[in-house]
C-alpha cells in the first residue's frame, strides 16, 4: 500500500458546552477551537480526513449544540450514543482504538458536568499515546512526525516534535473558532454508534451546587504591640530591604540591572 | 551576683518593688537602678501581681520643645531582653517529625527556580493534612525539577524551604527533566510513588506546568483527581479523613466529594506556613528513567513578539514614566531587551504611549516577574498595579522617591543614560555569544 493514497485522519473529540451567563447549551469553546486547528491542517496536508465524535445523545436541548459544530463546514457528526451520567472514557477509547486515526483533537475540558480536564489525559493513558496541552498550532507533518507549538502561561510559545499517532489538547490561546453557518448546520447529518455505557458510579455520591464565591483572604497580622498592628494597618509600600545604588556612573548602574536581568532569566 | 539563669525565675522582693513605686522615697533612685540592672533606672519590671510594670519617668527622652517624649515603638527600652527571649522572638518554632506516621507529596511548580506563592498556599494546605493528628504527624515531601534559585544554596536554602513547611525533599535536578518533559517528570513522580508511596499528592491546579503534570500523574496512578480545589475540610465519614470542595464546569459548579489521593488545588486554597520551621531533609531516590522516552521532543521556546503579548501577562516589562525624555531611546532599549512596554498614567496622558500600556489602578494590573520602571515616581496609584511583581528594578534620578523604597534594586541616576549603556551592555554580550557559537560550530 502507498503511504500516500490513504489521508491523514484527525478525530476531533467534541462536547457540548454551556453559555456562561444565559446557561443555553452552545458549542463548547476550546472544543470548537480544536475543531478549527484540525479543518486548519488542510493547509498542510493534500489529503485530510476529519472525524467529530461526541460522546453523549441527541435531545432538543443540545441539538443547536451539535448542529452548531456542523455548521463549521462538516457533513457528518458520530454520536457515540451515551446515556446521561456515563463515563464517556471507555466508550471513547473503544471507539478511537477500533480505527485509530493519526490525530485526537480535544478541548482542555468541559463546560458542563465535573468539567476536571481529565479526559484527554485518561484517553491517552488507555492508547499509550503521548499527550501535548494547550496546543496552539500545527506547524508541519511530516513522515508521522508532528511539530507543534505550544501555548505557555504569559503569552510564550514553546515548539514541540511530537511522533504520531497523538493526541492534543487545545485551551483558549488557540485561534478562534470560525463562525458556524446556518445551511450546513441543518443539512449535517448526526449518525449514530451505539456502544455499551459504563455509569460513572462516583459521581452519583458526589453533591453539585453553584458556584458559591470565595471568601476573600483576610489579612492576618501578627503584631505583638499596638504600634505594629497600626504599622501594619496603616502600611504604605515599604522598602523591602532593597538595594539602592547612588553616585554610580550609568555604566556600573546598567551593570547591576543586567545582572538582576540575566539572574531572573528574562533576557534571551 | 545572680546569674543569667537564675533571671530568667521571677524573684520577687515585695518592699523594692514598693520602693520603686514611690517616687518620693528616699531609697527610690538606688532601687530603680537596681532593678534596671545597670542601666541608670529602671524602666520596666514585674509587678506584684506577674504584670509588668513601667515607669515612664525614667522611659523616654526630652523633646526639643522640652516636653517628655516617649517612643512606644520598642526601639528605645532599656533593660535588654534577656538572649533566651530574644532567640525566641527571632526564630520560628522549629518542628522536626523523625518518624513521620505518613507522607504528604507536594509538587511546587517553582516558577522562576522559587516556591511561589501558590506553592506556599499549597504547602499550608500540606501542613494542615499532615499535623491534622497531633500524636501521629505527618511530613510533607516536596519534589521539585529544576534548579532552585531562592535563597542560595545550603543553610539558607534549607531555612527558606523549611520556613514554608517542607520536612523531606527530593530535588531533581538531571537535565532529562528541563523543558516540556512530562514523560520523565512523571516516571520521576512514579517512582517515588513506588518507593515513599505518600498518602496524598498535591499540585497546583495552574496553567505554568502544575495542572498538565497533575493530570497525568492522576492517570498514571490510576486514581479520580479532585482538580480544581479549593476547600479541604475534616470529615470522618470520608475514606482518607477529608473532604473538599472543587470547581467543576468551568468554574461554574462546586464539586463536593471525599478528597482523593491526587488533588490539584487552587491558589489561596490555605494560608501559607508562618509560625513554624521545618527540617527540609534531602532525600535521595535512585530514579531510573526508562530508556526510549523521545517520543515528544522539545525544541526550546520560541521568540515571540514582546509587543504582542498583552500587558497583563507579560513576563518582563520595561515601563516609562515622566523622567523619560528620550522616547525613541526607551524604545530601542524595550526592543533590544526584548521586554514588553508599559506606562505610567502621565506617561499616557501626555501622548508618548497608548492607553492599553498603562499600569496601575486605572490601567492594568501587572503580573511580571521583572518590572523595570523608568522615571517612574511611585504613586500609589502605580504601585497597586505592580503589587504581584516578584523583581522591581527602578531607574530615577530621586532617591527618595517611593519608587525607589519598592525596589528590590534602584539606581540612581538619569533614566536615558543608563537606558543607553544597558542597551549597550546587552548587545556587546549578545555580539559576544554569537562570536563564541560561530566559533564553536566552526
Ligand atoms: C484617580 C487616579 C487614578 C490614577 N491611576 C493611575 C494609574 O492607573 N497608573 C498610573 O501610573 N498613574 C495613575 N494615576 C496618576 C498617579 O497619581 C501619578 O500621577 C503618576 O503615576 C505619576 O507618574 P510618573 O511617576 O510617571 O510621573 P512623576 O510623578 O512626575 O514622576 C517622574 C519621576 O521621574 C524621575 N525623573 C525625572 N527626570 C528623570 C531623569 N532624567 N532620569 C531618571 N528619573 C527622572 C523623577 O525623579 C520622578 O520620580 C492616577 C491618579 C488618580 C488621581
Amino acid at each position: 500500500m502507498q503511504p500516500d493514497s490513504r489521508p491523514f485522519e484527525v478525530a476531533v473529540l467534541l462536547s457540548v458546552g454551556r453559555h456562561p451567563l444565559t446557561g443555553r447549551a452552545r458549542r463548547a469553546d476550546h472544543d470548537a477551537r480544536g475543531l478549527e486547528l484540525a479543518l486548519g491542517l488542510s493547509r498542510n496536508l493534500d489529503r485530510l480526513q476529519v472525524r467529530v465524535l461526541h460522546a453523549g445523545h441527541h435531545d432538543a436541548d443540545n441539538d443547536a449544540a451539535l448542529r452548531g459544530y456542523l455548521g463549521m463546514g462538516l457533513e457528518a457528526l458520530t454520536l457515540v450514543e451515551q446515556p446521561a451520567g456515563a463515563d464517556v472514557i471507555p466508550a471513547l477509547a473503544d471507539v478511537l482504538a477500533m480505527a485509530p486515526p493519526q490525530l485526537v483533537v480535544t478541548g482542555s475540558r468541559a463546560e458542563c458536568g465535573e468539567g476536571s480536564g481529565l479526559v484527554p489525559y485518561a484517553l491517552a493513558e488507555r492508547l499509550g499515546w503521548p499527550l501535548v496541552n494547550g496546543v496552539v498550532e500545527v506547524e508541519s507533518i511530516d513522515k508521522g512526525v508532528a511539530t507543534l507549538l505550544q501555548a505557555l502561561p504569559r503569552g510564550q510559545r514553546r515548539r514541540l516534535t511530537v511522533r504520531l499517532p497523538a493526541i492534543l489538547s487545545v485551551d483558549a490561546a488557540a485561534p478562534a473558532a470560525r463562525q458556524s453557518a446556518f445551511g450546513p448546520a441543518q443539512r449535517g447529518a448526526l449518525d449514530s454508534l451505539q456502544e455499551v455505557a459504563i455509569i460513572d458510579e462516583e459521581l452519583t455520591e458526589w453533591t453539585f451546587s453553584p458556584a458559591r464565591r470565595r471568601p476573600k483572604r483576610l489579612k492576618i497580622i501578627k503584631a505583638t504591640s499596638a504600634r505594629e498592628r497600626f504599622k501594619a494597618a496603616a502600611a504604605k509600600a515599604e522598602g523591602g530591604g532593597g538595594q539602592v545604588l547612588s553616585n554610580v556612573t550609568p555604566e556600573q548602574g546598567a551593570e547591576a540591572v543586567y545582572k538582576l536581568l540575566e539572574e531572573e532569566g528574562v533576557l534571551r | 551576683m545572680t546569674g543569667d539563669v537564675m533571671t530568667e525565675i521571677p524573684r520577687r522582693d515585695p518592699r523594692r518593688e514598693w520602693i520603686a513605686r514611690n517616687r518620693l522615697h528616699p531609697d527610690h533612685d538606688r532601687v530603680l537602678a537596681e532593678l534596671g540592672q545597670g542601666s541608670a533606672a529602671a524602666i520596666e519590671w514585674m509587678g506584684p501581681h506577674g504584670v509588668m510594670r513601667k515607669n515612664p519617668h525614667a522611659a523616654g527622652f526630652i523633646g526639643p520643645n522640652g516636653l517628655r517624649r516617649i517612643d512606644r515603638s520598642g526601639l528605645q527600652q532599656g533593660g535588654a531582653p534577656s538572649a533566651a527571649a530574644r532567640g525566641r522572638q527571632e526564630s520560628r518554632r522549629r518542628v522536626e517529625i523523625a518518624s513521620p506516621a505518613f507522607l504528604i507529596a507536594v509538587v511546587p511548580e517553582m516558577s522562576g527556580g522559587r516556591l511561589s506563592h501558590h506553592d506556599r498556599d499549597l504547602l499550608g494546605l500540606a501542613r494542615q493534612l499532615a499535623d491534622a493528628d497531633p500524636e501521629r504527624p505527618g511530613a510533607v515531601l516536596a519534589v521539585f525539577f529544576g534548579s532552585y534559585k531562592g535563597e542560595g544554596e545550603g543553610e539558607p536554602k534549607e531555612r527558606a524551604l523549611g520556613e514554608a513547611g517542607i520536612d523531606r525533599l527530593l530535588h531533581l535536578t538531571s537535565d532529562e527533566y528541563d523543558g516540556f518533559a512530562p514523560q520523565a517528570r512523571i516516571a520521576a513522580l512514579a517512582a517515588a510513588e513506588r518507593e515513599l508511596s505518600p498518602r496524598h499528592w498535591l499540585l497546583p491546579d495552574s496553567p505554568l506546568g502544575g495542572a498538565d503534570l497533575g493530570r497525568r500523574l492522576a492517570v498514571r496512578l490510576d486514581e479520580r483527581a479532585a482538580t480544581g480545589v479549593w476547600q479541604v475540610e475534616a470529615d470522618e465519614t470520608c475514606m482518607l479523613g477529608w473532604r473538599c470542595t472543587a470547581r467543576g464546569a468551568a468554574g461554574s459548579l462546586d464539586i463536593q466529594r471525599p478528597l482523593p489521593r491526587v488533588a490539584l488545588v487552587l491558589a489561596e486554597c490555605a494560608e501559607p506556613v508562618s509560625e513554624t520551621l521545618h527540617a527540609a531533609e534531602e532525600l535521595a531516590l535512585n530514579i531510573e528513567l526508562p530508556a526510549n522516552l523521545a517520543r515528544i521532543e522539545d525544541l526550546g521556546q520560541v521568540a515571540v513578539d514582546p509587543g504582542s503579548v498583552s500587558l497583563g501577562e507579560a513576563e518582563f516589562i520595561l515601563s516609562a514614566g515622566n523622567g523619560v525624555s528620550d522616547w525613541d531611546g526607551f524604545h530601542h532599549a524595550a526592543r533590544c531587551l526584548r521586554a514588553t512596554e508599559g506606562a505610567s498614567r502621565v506617561a499616557v496622558d501626555n501622548g508618548f504611549m497608548p492607553r492599553d500600556r498603562q499600569v496601575g489602578a486605572t490601567g492594568t494590573w501587572v503580573t511580571a516577574r521583572v518590572y523595570v520602571a523608568v522615571g517612574i515616581s511611585g504613586a500609589i496609584q502605580h504601585l497597586q498595579g505592580i503589587q504581584s511583581c516578584e523583581k522591581v528594578v527602578a531607574i530615577n534620578s530621586d532617591p527618595g522617591c517611593d519608587m525607589v523604597k519598592r525596589a528590590d534594586l534602584a539606581v540612581i541616576a538619569d533614566a536615558s543614560e543608563v537606558l543607553a549603556a544597558l542597551v549597550d551592555l546587552v548587545e556587546s554580550r549578545r555580539s559576544q555569544a554569537n562570536r563564541g557559537e560561530s566559533r564553536d560550530a566552526a
